[in-house]
Parts: structure tokens; C-alpha cells; sequence
């Protein structure tokens, strides 16, 4: 065939670039639920940043004339058995959520995902006796290992932090390194080596950009169990302490006592943790299922 | 009966009978035989030894198996000058100068293992409280400081001698933690209580579940003939506030000792009608503010004074006690009392004044003197319960944040919060609290004088003319005189030095099913907890 005679239409058919609002409305065809959660974990995000401007009034501000107010025009959503603003501290907890739910996440993951990395990489005797140490950990329930973790650290939100943040580390180390096991193997780590890069520079050039996927998918997973292990804590007493705004705490101060005579008390925290923790998993759900090839191809 | 005293037993006894909406009916009732009453109790029991404890999880499931050698009348419990013989057959009239108190004993009676009760028992029970070997914890071995000896003639009498005449004495043998115990086994094992229960109670045959319940059945041999009247009793173990609501509610348990915040009564009370009373009463406890004297800024009598002054107490009393149990407003004697402070007196002190725009101005304006900054940070070590102490704590964080201060609230268990207070020392400010069994306000602020005297004071302060008013007040029985000192000891601690501080007096609400009958409400968790005058109407 004379090269004239090939398809002018060639040029004409080089894939068009989707606008971001096309490629939005491809992802929210796709994945309905992911966006749904997405659209939630903005929202929360939003709300701590700007809980400043959204709540109408200071979340630790004692109403002395308005214990257990219903909600109303004045309180939206009632006041607490304090007198404070049930949807004020609600807005302000989302801070406490976020900041706690995103920090134990990435720091946890982060550490996580360079011992797995590292572990896979140097293999052997370090890779065994790492990851019977990993063992260890991973026997313990999550909310288990975060109560011993505060037992040992005691009370407060940078304590919690790190009470949920060391559960973690086992984790994603564990899920990280069997995707590095495989990334190791590859020819251009052999190369890396053969040229003699540093093990670090292997580690973080080489290895660790090629097992984003599951750590991005970790991190996603692990914001919603955070915001759920430090409700948790705080509900048992044992994380962020009064008066600082936050859902668990506000769960353990009036959901009981106040659950007949006041429910509001403890049905707005109970609804806050519970989308919160639904957005976030819906969210990760999602994330994971668009960097997994596996799942992408089906 | 002095006439101060007789007014205050007559006010709390009125305030008793006018929450139980029963006038006179109580007396008019004939006491049934027979039943088991259940009873919830938040906490267990550390060990089972009385004169080491101090929490009322002992003295709740453990004081029904033993006897006291004097005890508050279970049958007017509002008057806390109203004590009888236990063991004893007659109260004592002081000799030689008030300093020999003489104690016969009830003849025939015997401990659950069948040994006799003799004078014996009384002396090494109380020489293990008062004079205590190196190896062991005697809890109120303070409150006897008055006593020189004890000494037993025969095996009927028991005598006291005093190193001065003392009015806190008799209150002080009253309190319910001394349980007479045997001393045989107190000769073979000093610590042999701690983990074993043998008295000559209402109650015997102690069973236990860790975790679960304490029963005992009624001592048959028990030397009050016809008592007890029920068969036995079970205490059920319940850590969580709402279980123990609810188990009164559906009726697994009775009643609790210690006390429900007023929610829990008005949803008691709307749930069950006439199924329940409540009975409540004026509580000699308090919460106390501590500030660590060893740490600055808190070294500083300004920054003190400034913290005390922030607080407004009148108002609190009036918004606490609709969701806590705390209520009235008093000084560091138990409100009502003829030692304590009246509303005049009080309004004299810092933190009490009626003007709280004035006292909130003075704090801020010593802050300023004291150099603390506006927004100054510090963390409030607190107890991890909720009623009152985590109530009460978030409450102080608001009123200080009136004046400039950001304060965060340290929450810790019950151990931890004590190795704080006790070991580490080194807190900013604490919650504390001055729970008390028999009131006995000369004795009670003992909290308030020396670290090293005080045996329970916190701060880490020191002040000489403190002790020598509690001295002084101890070894007087003017009350006049008691009065005017106690004035003065109260101006110096809450004031002048503000050593510590005073937040508000607990208020005791005790609903219970109404057939439990012949148990009366006291100003103390700590009383009236022998269970043989009380019986089931049903």
C-alpha cells in the first residue's frame, strides 16, 4: 500500500482533552458512592478550617440559662447539659476529627510505608526479625493497641495522636511491603544498584513512587478509622478531655444521662461520627478502586 | 446538746424530711423480717481492711459484716452530734478533766468464727489505728492525735486516756471505718484484713466475686436481738452510671449509697411514681481547687488569689446543682455547722464576694501585677468521674477563661490523679476533694494545715499560724473561742494566703425503690451503712 493511501483521519482522530468538569462528571458516573464520600470529607474539611466563621457562637461558652435547650431558632441544634451549643461544638469537633484523623493517617502511614520499604527491600534476616515485630502489633485489635498506647502516653490530643498513630505503622508496613517485595525484583532496581546508588536513594527514587497506590489507598482507609478510634477514646474518657470540642466527648458527657430527657445531646455527635466515618470509607473505597489496576480493569 | 448543734440537726433533719415528702410516716412502720436487699456500689473495694481505706467501695459492701465500738444513730442520721454505743453499753461521761473516757462492753458477743468480743479486740484494733506498726497504713491515725493510750482493765472495759480534753474525740471513734476486728488474727498477720473479712456484724458469711458482687447473710447471733431484719444483702459491683440507673429503674438493685445527680433522680422519679423515694441532704464533702505552692507562677499569693477570685460561687451553686452534685456555697467548715462561716462571714472572702464584676476585676488587675500575660496556659489536673469532679472541672476552666486564662483539663484515673497529688507533685492546679464520715469540723481541716502535719494537704505549703489556730481550736472546748479561730484559719487559708480554694459543697440525692424502708439518708456516704435496721416493705 503506497503511503498516500493511509487514512488522512489519523490527525483528526488524536484523543480529545477532557475538561475537568468531563472528567468529573466520568468519575461521578463511575463512582457515585466515591463522590458522595468525597463531597463529604470536603465538606468536613471546610468546616474545620472555617469553624471560626460557621458556628454561631464559642463551642466552650457556658450558657448558664440554657442547659439542654432543644433545638431552635436560637440553637439549632439544642445546647448540651452545659449550655453549650450542641451544632457550635459539632462544627469545632470536625477540627479536632480532621486534625487528629489526618495526622495519626499520614504520619503513620508515612512511617509505615518506609519500614515496609525498607524491610522488602533489605530483606533477609532484618525483614524477618521486622516483621515478627510487626506480628506482635498486628495480634492486638486496633481500639486494644490505642487504649495501651494512651495508657502508656496518658490523655490529651497530641498523646492521641500518637496512641493511634502507632497502631498504624504495623499496618500499612505490612500492605506496603508486599508491593515492594515485587518492586524490588524489577530491572531497574537492579540497575540502581548496579551503578551504585545508595540504599537510600533506591528506597525513596526507586521503590517507594512505584507503591503509592496502596499507600494512598492506606491513608484514605486509615483517616476514617482514626476519626473513629479518637471518638472512641474520648467516649471512654480516655483522649481529648473537656472542653475542647470534640464528637466522642460529646457522646461520653450527655449521650447517656440526657439520652431521655435531651437526645439531641447525643444524636447529633452519633450522626457527625457516623457520616464522617461513612464519607471517609466511601471516599477510600473509591480511591482504591481507581489506583488498583486490578479493579480498574474490571 | 449545744444550741449551735441542736440547729444544725434540726435544719438538716427538716431538709431531710421535706425532700422525703413522708413527715412522720417513717416511725409509724412496723419493720418486716426477711428479703435480700440488693444495692449497686460504683467501685470495688481496694482491700477489705477499713483502717487502711478511705473510699466508701469498702465501706458499702464490707461495713454490714462489723461492729463499731460507737456509731452515729442509724435512726437520726441528719444529726451528726447524735452518737450511740455499738459495742459499748453506755456512752462515757469524760473523767479526769475530760482526758479518760471509759467504755463497758456488750457481754456475749462473739466474731462469725464463734471467738468472743473481748476488751482485747477494742485495744488492738485501735492501737493499730492510732499507733499503727512501720509496715502499716492507718487512714485516720490523724484524727487520734489527742489520745495518749489505750488501756483494758478487764475484758468488759476499755479506756481511753487523752493528752488533752478534745470534743473531736467521741466523733472521731464514731467514724465508720473502725471496725472492731479479733485480736488473734491481728497478732498473727497485722495485714490478715486486707484481704479477709471476719467481724461480729449484722452480717456474716461473706461471699464474693471480683467484679461482680459481695453478698452476706444476716448473723444470726448478731447481739441487737430481732436485727438485722432482712435475710441478707447482695452489692453489686457497677462502674457506669447509667447501669446503675438502670438496674434501680428495672429493679435488679434497690438502691445506691452514694448518690445520683439530679437528672438521674428526675428521670427516676418520672419513670417510677410512687415506686420511688428520694432522700436527700446537705453532703460533708467538697471539692477543693489545689494549687502546687512548689511551682510558678503558683508560688505567687497574687496568681492564687487571683484564681480564687475569678470564681463565682453563688452563681455556680445556683446552675451547678441542676446538673451535678453540688450545691451549697460554703467555707472550709461544712455549711450549717455552728463553726461554719454564715453568708455574711463568707462574703468577706475572696472569691465569695457578692459583687463578681469587682472580684473578676481584682484577679485580672494582680495577674497583671504578677506579670502573667493574658492568655496564660495551664493545665488543671482532675479526676477521671464525671460527677462532680469532671463537672466542676470544665466549669472552673470557663470561669477562668472570664479573666484571661486558657486552661486544658488533665483527666486521669483514680490512681494516677493520686500518684500525681501524692508522688509526682508536680501539677499546676488540682482538683481535690475532703470527703468526711462523721462531721467534725475541727478535725476535718486538718486538710488545710501544714504539708507536714497534714498527712492529705497537696499544695506543698507551709504555715505555721494555720497549725497553731488547728492546734488551738483542738484543745479548747469553748466553741466561742473554736469559732473565732476557725475564722481566722479560714481568712488565712481562702484568703489572705489563698493556700487553697473551696469550689462548692456536694448535695446528696439518693432515690431508691420505696419499699426499702428504715434506712435514712446522712450527710455522709460513709454512715448508717451497717443495713441492720433496714428492711424490705414488701
Amino acid at each position: 500500500m503506497a503511503i498516500s493511501e493511509l487514512p488522512t483521519s489519523v490527525e483528526t482522530a488524536a484523543p480529545r482533552r477532557r475538561t475537568a468538569w468531563q472528567q468529573f462528571k466520568r468519575v461521578a458516573r463511575r463512582q457515585p458512592l466515591g463522590v458522595a464520600g468525597g463531597a463529604i470529607v470536603i465538606l468536613m474539611i471546610l468546616m474545620a478550617i472555617f469553624a471560626d466563621v460557621i458556628a454561631p457562637y464559642d463551642p466552650t461558652a457556658m450558657n448558664y440559662s440554657a442547659f439542654t435547650a432543644p433545638p431552635g431558632t436560637e440553637f439549632w441544634l439544642g445546647t448540651d447539659q452545659m449550655g453549650r451549643d450542641v451544632f457550635s461544638r459539632i462544627v469545632h469537633g470536625a477540627r479536632t476529627a480532621v486534625f487528629v484523623g489526618f495526622v495519626a493517617s499520614i504520619v503513620g502511614a508515612g512511617i509505615g510505608l518506609v519500614l515496609g520499604v525498607g524491610s522488602a527491600y533489605f530483606g533477609g534476616k532484618i525483614d524477618l526479625v521486622f516483621q515478627r515485630v510487626m506480628d506482635i502489633f498486628m495480634s492486638f485489635p486496633l481500639i486494644i493497641m490505642a487504649l495501651a498506647m494512651v495508657a502508656i502516653f496518658g490523655t490529651g490530643v497530641d498523646k492521641v495522636i500518637v496512641a493511634i498513630t502507632i497502631p498504624f505503622i504495623p499496618r500499612c508496613a505490612r500492605v506496603v511491603r508486599s508491593t515492594a517485595l515485587s518492586v524490588r525484583e524489577m530491572p531497574y532496581v537492579d540497575a540502581a544498584r548496579s551503578i551504585g546508588y545508595s540504599h537510600t536513594r533506591i528506597i525513596l527514587r526507586h521503590m517507594v513512587p512505584n507503591v503509592m497506590a496502596p499507600f494512598l489507598i492506606m491513608i484514605t482507609a486509615f483517616v476514617g478509622q482514626a476519626i473513629l478510634l479518637e471518638a472512641s477514646l474520648s467516649y471512654l474518657g480516655l483522649g481529648v478531655q473537656e472542653p475542647t470540642p470534640a464528637w466522642g466527648l460529646m457522646l461520653q458527657g450527655g449521650a447517656e444521662l440526657y439520652a431521655e430527657s435531651a437526645p439531641w445531646v447525643a444524636i447529633f455527635p452519633g450522626l457527625a461520627i457516623t457520616l464522617a466515618v461513612f464519607g471517609f470509607n466511601l471516599f477510600g473505597d473509591a480511591v482504591r478502586d481507581m489506583l488498583d489496576p486490578k479493579l480498574r480493569s474490571q | 446538746m449545744n444550741s449551735g448543734l441542736k440547729t444544725l440537726a434540726a435544719s438538716l433533719a427538716v431538709g431531710a424530711a421535706l425532700s422525703l415528702g413522708l413527715g412522720g410516716a417513717i416511725a409509724a412502720e412496723t419493720p418486716k423480717k426477711g428479703g435480700v436487699l440488693k444495692f449497686v456500689v460504683p467501685a470495688e473495694p481496694p482491700s477489705f481492711d477499713g483502717h487502711r481505706e478511705t473510699t466508701f467501695a469498702l465501706v458499702h459492701p464490707i461495713a454490714p459484716f462489723y461492729s463499731l465500738l460507737v456509731k452515729q444513730n442509724p435512726q437520726n442520721s441528719m444529726d451528726p452530734t447524735d452518737i450511740i454505743c455499738d459495742l459499748c453499753t453506755e456512752m462515757p461521761k469524760p473523767t479526769d478533766g475530760g482526758k479518760t473516757y471509759t467504755f463497758k462492753l456488750r457481754k456475749g458477743v462473739t466474731f462469725e468464727d464463734g471467738a468472743p468480743l473481748t476488751a482485747a479486740d477494742v485495744k488492738a484494733t485501735y492501737d493499730k489505728i492510732i499507733f499503727p506498726p512501720a509496715d502499716i497504713s492507718s487512714a485516720r491515725k490523724a484524727y487520734f492525735v489527742m489520745v495518749e493510750s489505750v488501756e483494758t482493765p478487764d475484758d468488759e472495759t476499755v479506756v481511753f486516756k487523752l493528752k488533752y480534753p478534745s470534743s473531736a474525740f467521741i466523733p472521731a471513734l464514731a467514724m465508720p471505718f473502725n471496725f472492731i476486728y479479733d485480736d488473734a488474727k491481728l497478732a498473727q498477720d497485722m495485714h490478715w484484713y486486707e484481704k479477709n473479712i471476719l467481724g461480729s456484724g449484722p452480717f456474716q458469711k461473706a461471699e464474693r466475686q471480683a467484679g461482680a458482687f459481695i453478698k452476706g447473710t444476716a448473723n444470726p447471733n448478731y447481739y441487737e436481738k430481732g436485727k438485722p431484719y432482712l435475710d441478707g444483702f447482695e452489692a453489686i459491683f457497677a462502674k457506669k452510671e447509667s447501669l446503675r440507673v438502670q438496674a434501680i429503674r428495672g429493679d435488679r438493685a434497690a438502691i445506691e449509697f452514694r448518690g445520683f445527680p439530679p437528672q438521674s433522680r428526675d428521670d427516676l422519679v418520672k419513670a417510677l411514681g410512687k415506686d420511688i423515694t428520694v432522700q436527700e441532704s446537705d453532703w460533708n464533702c467538697v471539692l477543693l481547687i489545689t494549687p502546687n505552692h512548689r511551682k510558678k507562677p503558683f508560688d505567687d499569693v497574687r496568681v492564687r488569689r487571683a484564681l480564687t477570685l475569678a470564681v463565682d460561687r453563688w452563681g455556680g451553686s445556683q446552675y451547678l446543682s441542676k446538673i451535678a452534685i453540688v450545691k451549697t456555697v460554703g467555707g472550709i467548715v461544712f455549711p450549717g455547722h455552728p463553726l461554719a462561716a454564715n453568708k455574711e462571714e463568707l462574703q468577706q472572702l475572696a472569691g465569695y464576694w457578692p459583687d463578681l464584676a469587682k472580684s473578676r476585676a481584682e484577679a485580672k488587675r494582680l495577674l497583671k501585677e504578677a506579670g502573667i500575660p493574658e492568655g496564660f496556659k495551664f493545665v488543671l489536673n482532675n479526676r477521671a468521674v464525671d460527677q462532680p469532679y469532671k463537672i466542676v472541672g470544665t466549669w472552673l476552666i470557663d470561669q477562668w477563661k472570664q479573666i484571661g486564662l486558657a486552661v486544658e483539663q488533665q483527666v486521669q484515673p483514680t490512681g494516677p490523679f493520686y500518684d500525681t497529688l501524692r508522688k509526682k507533685q508536680d501539677f499546676d492546679v488540682s482538683i481535690d476533694f475532703n470527703c468526711q464520715s462523721v462531721v467534725n469540723p475541727l478535725l476535718d481541716v486538718s486538710k488545710f494545715i501544714s504539708e507536714d502535719t497534714s498527712g492529705s494537704q497537696y499544695g506543698g505549703y507551709t504555715n505555721r499560724e494555720v497549725d497553731e489556730l488547728f492546734n488551738a481550736m483542738n484543745q479548747t472546748d469553748d466553741q466561742a473561742a473554736q469559732r473565732e479561730k476557725m475564722r481566722r484559719m479560714e481568712k488565712i487559708v481562702l484568703d489572705e494566703e489563698a493556700l487553697g480554694f473551696i469550689t462548692m459543697w456536694w448535695y446528696r440525692i439518693i432515690p431508691h425503690r420505696s419499699y426499702v424502708k428504715g434506712w435514712n439518708v446522712s450527710p455522709s456516704h460513709y454512715l448508717n451503712q451497717q443495713l441492720a435496721d433496714v428492711w424490705l416493705d414488701q
